[in-house]
């Protein structure tokens, strides 16, 4: 059983048709619903929903309220390695640009993670681009021995591995997969990704049901905002979600929703999405789903962050480097992408209290899942 | 002699407002609020805590006499995970008492009634005083008394949903057959509710997303101090019996025929 199935079954130009056809009524049902349908987020992203937004928020404020109470989840990300041969047209570490390539050491890891200590970190998410060599599963897994005693939850945003692998790092203390199929858009997937591993649309499609099949505590999606019709790529994001979370029911799901930055010597956005949708799809992620993490990064600038904490966040980072060694090791080196809010992890956690959210830094132990401490 | 104590193992409580810690918006405000309810009994879940650090920011606001500890084990997924986790808890935060919570659902939170009664077992052989949360099934109550549990803590209605006792019937066929305390955890949503599962007669309430979210939590957990205060008085008063409002002379009497 895989999600591709369910995802031929609804083609692209069919699903994107439908929602721009949808009307007023249909949001104002979607609204009212108790409980809402994948038609619902439809017409709750769609263009007919615009007039709503202020009635979207209140309902996504009051829901993420109920469930996630006045916390916002902190964590950051680790930059290991910026090795890559893929060509992704829109990334920094894009095989084809010249940069300088590093992948850390671990002693390398451990002086950029006391700095994330010492800022109060304990939830870390480490990222690499895609070297099979290099940056193979051996070296995640000695990623993971390395870090795990120094933090309480490990997150992992890397290249899609087979089911084996993924069984072997989850007893290491991988906790969360991030896996972002950047778009649904089968034939611009393919012009984004000519080269490389991931180039292999079907192979990333199916990586969420390889985490799931290994038994993976969380796992991450998304999409990269401004590759293809926003609103359409989101809605496979919510089938995909919903195929998952029916299938994998013992799995916790967040989303994500980077918009596409400004990379070195990159494409620019085929389609732009302001701050106004961005909003709308946070909102209409949250009234389709009250329990899945919805997360933001210092891809947006610090008014916008500062006003979606309300809105249905539950999850921000701060401080980011996007660069391996950032934080220590090569401070000076080259960013993945620019950061748009460079605002320090204390500077954000009083943000938050001053909105009346306390800034959780631990949620989880892995003594949890049995390792020791 | 009304509002008697309620004892579990070998602890007497005079209140039977127990309470959570989540979802404060600062921990400076869950320990007003905490020190409001007058609660006695305050879980934590293991995942939130440091307990290597002697400054944990939400330990260091429960260091009161009157609140016990009660940890939690809040984001395993089976009785092995749930074990070892109660062992590390136990001489992290030197307290035997255990609230075991085994939901591999992340979604609903529902409790596993399967891995949840086969960790009962064994904690109980381990020296736990054990307090586990489940659905409102009396056969699993009954079960769980059997291998040796302080106490029973069956859900009112999905946690965090505030909803009350959408499990009412089988809440009163728990209380009327169980020779443990019935503590119930989960969905209660608002005082009134706490009073309504305390005239029941459920021993205790466990409350936290209804304190922690309100407008006012230290003003929230003054009221759901008051109401559980209300509840149990009520209980112990015994209520009158409602009445049923059958027409007193109905137009074909059934039992005219004795006047005959």
């Amino acid at each position: 059983m895989s999600f591709q199935p369910i995802f031929e079954a609804q083609p692209w130009d069919d699903v994107k048709a439908s929602i721009y056809a949808k009307t007023a009524a249909d949001v104002e049902r979607a609204l009212a619903a108790p409980h809402r349908t994948l038609e619902d987020f439809k017409a709750l992203i769609s263009p007919a929903a615009a007039p709503y937004l202020e009635q979207m928020a209140q309902l996504s404020h009051q829901l993420t309220r109920k469930r996630f109470g006045n916390t916002v989840q902190l964590y950051a990300p680790l930059y290991l390695s910026n090795e890559c041969q893929n060509i992704c047209t829109y990334c920094g570490f894009s095989l084809d640009n010249k940069i300088a390539r590093r992948t850390l050491s671990s002693v390398e890891m451990l002086q950029e993670a006391a700095v994330l200590k010492d800022w109060g970190y304990d939830h870390v998410l480490l990222v690499t681009g895609e070297a099979n060599v290099t940056v193979g599963v051996d070296y995640l897994e000695k990623a993971l021995r390395t870090l795990r005693p120094h933090f309480a939850h490990l997150s992992m945003e890397v290249q899609p591995l087979d089911q084996a692998d993924y069984e072997r790092l989850i007893p290491e203390g991988l906790n969360t997969v991030l896996v972002y199929q950047e778009t649904y858009h089968r034939d611009d997937y393919k012009k984004h990704h000519p080269k490389g591993k991931k180039s292999n649309f079907n192979y990333r499609l199916d990586t969420p049901d390889r985490l799931g099949r290994a038994g993976i505590h969380k796992m991450g999606l998304g999409v990269l905002i401004g590759l293809e019709d926003w609103r359409t790529d989101c809605f496979y994001t919510a089938l995909h979600l919903d195929y998952l979370e029916k299938t994998y029911w013992q799995t916790k799901y967040s989303l994500s929703f980077p918009r596409l930055r400004p990379a070195e010597g990159l494409l620019q956005p085929k389609v732009e999405m302001n701050d106004r949708e961005l909003v709308q799809l946070i909102c209409a992620y949250r009234l389709l789903n009250e329990e899945v993490e919805l997360s933001i990064s210092t891809r947006e600038n610090p008014v916008f962050r500062d006003h979606v904490v309300k809105l249905g966040i539950t999850s921000i980072s701060a401080g980011s480097k996007t660069n391996p060694g950032g934080y220590a090791v090569a401070p000076e080196s080259l960013e993945q992408f620019e950061i748009s809010d460079e605002r320090s992890p204390q500077e954000i956690a009083a943000m938050l209290r001053r909105q009346g959210y306390e800034p959780v830094w631990k949620d989880w132990d892995a003594t949890l899942v049995g390792l020791a401490r | 002699m009304l509002n008697k104590n309620l004892v579990i193992a070998d602890r007497t409580f005079s209140s039977r407002l127990f309470t959570g810690t989540g979802k404060f918006s600062s921990s400076v405000l869950m320990e007003e609020a905490l020190l409001a309810s007058g609660s006695e009994l305050v879980t934590v879940a293991l995942k939130r805590v440091d307990v290597a650090d002697a400054e944990d920011d939400i330990l260091r606001h429960l260091a009161h006499p009157q609140f016990n500890l009660l940890p939690n084990t809040s984001g395993v997924r089976t009785a092995k995970e749930a074990v070892f986790a109660a062992q590390l808890a136990r001489e992290a935060l030197e307290t035997n008492w255990l609230k075991l919570e085994i939901h591999p659902d992340p979604k609903y939170l529902l409790p596993d009634p399967i891995e949840t009664l086969k960790a009962a077992e064994e904690l109980v052989k381990l020296g736990f005083v054990v307090l586990p949360y489940i659905h409102a099934d009396p056969v699993l109550c009954k079960r769980l008394e059997e291998v040796g549990v302080a106490a029973v803590m069956p859900l009112g209605s999905p946690i965090g949903s505030n909803k009350g006792l959408l499990t009412r019937e089988f809440l009163e066929i728990i209380i009327g057959q169980s020779k443990v305390p019935v503590v119930v955890d989960a969905g209660i949503g608002a005082p009134s509710h706490a009073a309504a599962a305390l005239e029941m007669g459920a021993d205790a309430v466990l409350v936290n997303t209804a304190i922690a979210v309100a407008g006012n939590p230290v003003a929230m957990a003054t009221a759901f101090r008051m109401a559980v205060e209300a509840g149990r008085m009520a209980y112990e008063a015994r209520l009158a019996a409602p009445v049923a409002h059958a027409k007193a002379v109905a137009s074909s009497p059934l039992t005219a025929f004795l006047d005959m």
